[in-house]
């Protein structure tokens, strides 16, 4: 027993344990809630933040053509550089995801929830000396909501009608009601700059954490502390450098050698080797991305429900864990929410593979002969392999599976959307009503399932603006049973994002938001001599 | 480009040197009167006289002209292969998660939306004046990035050639000194196993040694403006390294094989007989004949050094100019890849206009078509 506890002091003492979590299984274990108490207490005790240090970061996803204005940032390297520059109206919660306040101190509904009455924080300095305003907020909103905006949130922020200012406070009108409005707001592009950027979108002048000393595209981004923070529990080290290394050998020996405190996108199949290594400290953290075979349900044969049941039963997701994922990642359930979104349905089946009823809904549904497949390594890593996995369970019931492979350059243009059966990967969203929002409402852009259903549209929008959760959760139970029972997704697994670090980084948080922290590893994370 | 294309300028008429197959181009000057000069006649006349005249001289215009027109259709073979590419900018910027919004504000922003030959045109007018125009990804000026990276590639392909060069062609009058004796197959075992071995492999196997397992080198190889001299040098210590093993058996095994095949022939059996020792042999009388086809093997491997070192860069996180075209053409950012391709075709034309002009004033018997 108390090896358990000393496993578990350390699970918390790594980071890899947040308290709730750590209560649970103490309990489950018999120990006292006080005694656990005490414990979490003096593990967390025992990792008080140190200051000061130089952190490097080896990330993969720099381009030469990565560009400052946060509202074009899509890389995952530029997604760091702005959370070390910048903040947001509204961050998400670590552990919970739900909405917390960043630069907006507090936020209210109205009835309805179409409309938003924010408090942004008073005392707030941008890094130029300016002082923060409403109108800075105001602005900076304006520029990524307009029609002729480049701004990779304007597909988020297209439902809000107006946006002003009233005696110091932000006033957002939508078009329609959303509880999730808050989340919305904590889109990493959605970086609050004076007067909106709009003077200078890519001066990367923010209030974030740390000062931009140096950038250069796609090779070296560097940071110094900002000593003006209005928060104190972030930014422990002095400086930061961020180098791009896309290269995914070259990220692992520079961590194996020391180089760099910690490297991003460590790849499943190299966690073995890399774990050798007496310095280094694997981080996975739970993700939303999930790996996907996508049917159109409008199109022969996927139009055919039983069909769409029997390659749904054809697919071996505990062997598409282990070979594709290397056990990083866990199964899917044919929707594309999972345990990491506030509001999760539980409870729902876990579907499994069963050749017979694959077969059996297969001799339903009438079909006979193959069943073309394409796929490509750019749809997800492994994608291929999966692929032929996939050909192979489904032999088992039955069915053939005729494998394509595509050119993976051009593969998101002239396949992945176009064609009737592919592969692909979704990122996850912040919110269970957008991701359903983005991919399965039926007039939605990136509809690749093309899964049009106007009682599954209806409930969606009228769970947008609800504002009691219970009732909410069991809106979002019917429509997860409608896409995982009718729908033309096979979701075999969600990824971990997997990373790894030296032991000398301390207070590494595992955000389920997003990789990396959620981005904010480098202001989040302390360095211990 | 009708009949032979580019080609129809400075005639390559038959080698001197018939067993080296770039050797072809070594003639240069034309045997026959010029096609390009016959059709005026004063013009014709003047030109002949010229050649007879200055043959150098005609020889490097001629290359010129050549090289301009050259340019041109690379330049159009870019702006083609990329047209060709599935998805433009807008789509591929966006990626995944676009908006067919965002993805038409782009496409109108750009000009997307003309025709091809209008894009081709403006973007030609400008380059012709020396402006390469601002990269549509990252909204910098194109020259003054292009100004950066291309000094990083020079960096390292000077220090990779400065060590190369002279080693190769020392270990090549060494293997052919030694010949079938055992520095010689030393030599040549080693330089084919380094050969053998594609370039990101024997990059990585360093890393793992001197990186990863003894720690002397550094790692990776970024340099960025704040660098001081020597830390540079100690960044680029493995890369140059990776490059030199790449590069120095090629130029290593021309140099051997050119100074042997002169060493077959009658001058040098005088030699022999008047007593010579044998390094006096191939240092005095071999190599200077031999000279011709190791320039051009150097010249190849030298653009090599600049262009074709992608791979190298990647492994190594060295931010040149193969990684900065690559990104571009990634996104299809057209007014890079542009830059990019056109700065790489004036490397390879340059190297090997001045390869082939430096191998006839090594060779005067080359100035004058017989």
């Amino acid at each position: 027993m108390s090896d358990y506890k000393d496993y578990l002091t350390r699970q918390v003492m790594l980071g890899k344990m947040n308290r709730r979590e750590f209560l649970g299984r103490a309990a489950a274990f018999g120990i006292a809630a006080s005694t656990a108490g005490t414990l979490f207490a003096t593990s967390a005790a025992a990792q008080e933040p140190k200051r000061g240090g130089h952190l490097k970061l080896g990330l993969e996803g720099a381009a030469a053509t990565d560009s400052r204005d946060p509202a074009k940032a899509l890389s995952q390297f530029m997604f760091v550089v702005g959370r070390n520059w910048g903040d947001m109206l509204v961050e998400s919660h670590p552990t919970t995801g739900a909405p917390v306040p960043a630069l907006a101190e507090s936020w209210e509904p109205s009835a309805d929830a179409a409309t938003w009455t924010f408090t942004i924080r008073k005392g707030v300095k941008f890094h130029d000396g300016k002082e923060l305003t409403v109108d800075d907020v105001i602005k900076t909103l304006q520029r990524h909501t307009d029609d002729k905006s480049e701004s990779g949130a304007l597909g988020v922020m297209k439902s809000i009608k107006d946006i002003k200012a009233d005696g110091g406070k932000l006033v957002l009108t939508l078009t329609e009601g959303n509880a999730d409005l808050p989340l919305l707001l904590s889109d990493y592009h959605l970086i609050i700059q004076p007067n909106g950027g709009l003077d200078n979108p890519d001066a990367m002048i923010g209030t974030g954490p740390y000062k931009v000393a140096s950038f250069e595209p796609g090779v070296r981004a560097t940071f110094e502390k900002n000593t003006d923070d209005w928060r104190t529990d972030r930014g422990y080290v002095d400086s930061i450098e961020l180098i791009a290394m896309n290269d995914a050998t070259a990220r692992i020996a520079a961590l194996s050698s020391g180089q760099v405190h910690y490297i991003n996108r460590v790849d499943p199949k190299t966690v073995s080797l890399l774990k050798r290594a007496p310095t280094v400290e694997i981080l996975n953290t739970s993700g939303r991305g999930h790996y996907v075979f996508i049917m159109h349900c409008n199109t022969a044969p996927f139009d055919n429900n039983d069909l769409r049941m029997a390659l749904k039963y054809a697919m071996d997701r505990e062997t598409m864990v282990q070979r594709i994922l290397g056990g990083y990642g866990k199964v899917g359930n044919d929707f594309p929410i999972n345990d990491t979104y506030a509001l999760f349905p539980e409870g729902i089946e876990q579907r499994a593979y069963d050749p017979d009823k694959a077969a059996f809904h297969y001799k339903k549904s009438g079909h006979s002969g193959p069943v073309l497949l394409r796929t490509s390594d750019v749809a997800f890593p492994g994608a291929v392999d999966a692929a032929v996995l996939y050909q192979e369970s489904a032999k088992k019931a039955g069915i053939e599976i005729e494998v394509k492979r595509e050119p993976g350059d051009g593969y998101w243009t002239n396949v992945w959307n176009v064609q009737p059966f592919s592969t692909s990967y979704w990122g996850g969203r912040p919110t269970q009503d957008q991701m359903y929002s983005t991919a399965y409402l039926s007039n939605a852009d990136w509809n690749d399932t093309r899964f049009q259903r106007p009682d599954f549209d209806k409930i969606l929008l009228e769970a947008r603006s609800e504002l009691d959760e219970a009732k909410r959760k069991d809106m979002y139970r019917t429509m997860a049973m409608m896409v995982r029972d009718e729908g033309g997704l096979i979701l075999p697994m969600f990824n971990d994002f997997v990373n790894a670090s030296t032991k000398q980084v301390k207070g590494y948080v595992h955000d389920i938001g997003n990789d990396m922290s959620n981005g904010y590893v480098a202001t989040r994370v302390w360095l211990d001599a | 480009m009708t009949e032979s294309g580019p080609m129809t300028g400075p005639v390559l008429t038959d080698g001197t040197a018939g067993e080296q197959p770039r050797s072809a181009d070594l003639s240069g000057v034309p045997a026959k009167p010029n096609p390009t000069g016959a059709d005026g006649e004063i013009g014709g006349s003047f030109w002949r006289r010229f050649v007879f005249r200055r043959p150098l001289a005609a020889l490097i215009l001629q290359r010129l002209g050549l090289s301009v027109g050259l340019l041109f259709a690379v330049s159009l073979m870019i702006f083609g292969g990329i047209e060709a590419l599935p998805g433009d900018f807008a789509t591929t910027y966006l990626g995944q998660s676009a908006t067919p919004q965002a993805v038409e504000n782009i496409r109108k922003d750009l000009g997307l939306d003309r025709p091809w030959s209008e894009r081709y045109l403006n973007w030609l007018g400008g380059a012709v004046k020396g402006d390469f125009g601002t990269s549509w990804a990252s909204k910098n000026s194109v020259s003054e990035q292009i100004g950066n990276r291309l000094g990083n590639s020079l960096f390292l392909a000077f220090f990779a050639a400065l060590i190369s060069v002279p080693l190769a062609v020392g270990l090549g009058m060494l293997a052919v000194q030694f010949r079938n004796r055992m520095p010689d197959k030393i030599i040549n075992v080693i330089s084919l196993a380094a050969i053998s071995l594609p370039e990101f492999f024997i990059g990585y196997l360093l890393i793992m040694f001197f990186a990863v397992k003894w720690g002397v080198a550094t790692f990776p190889a970024t340099v960025y403006d704040s660098m001081s001299f020597t830390e540079r040098l100690s960044a680029i210590a493995l890369p140059v390294a990776t490059l030199v093993l790449v590069v120095l058996a090629h130029m290593m095994r021309m140099t051997r094989a050119a100074i042997l095949n002169v060493m077959s022939s009658a001058y040098v059996e005088t030699a022999e007989l008047k007593g010579l020792g044998t390094f006096r042999i191939i240092a005095r009388h071999a190599a200077p004949n031999a000279v011709a086809p190791v320039i051009n093997v150097i010249a190849l491997n030298l653009a090599y050094l600049v262009v074709g070192v992608v791979v190298v860069e990647v492994v190594f996180v060295y931010p040149g100019m193969g990684q900065y075209m690559v990104d571009a053409v990634t996104v299809r950012d057209m007014p890079v890849v542009q830059a990019c391709g056109l700065i790489f075709a004036a490397f390879y034309i340059f190297l090997n206009m001045a390869a082939d002009i430096l191998a006839i004033l090594a060779n005067p018997r080359l100035r004058h078509p017989r």
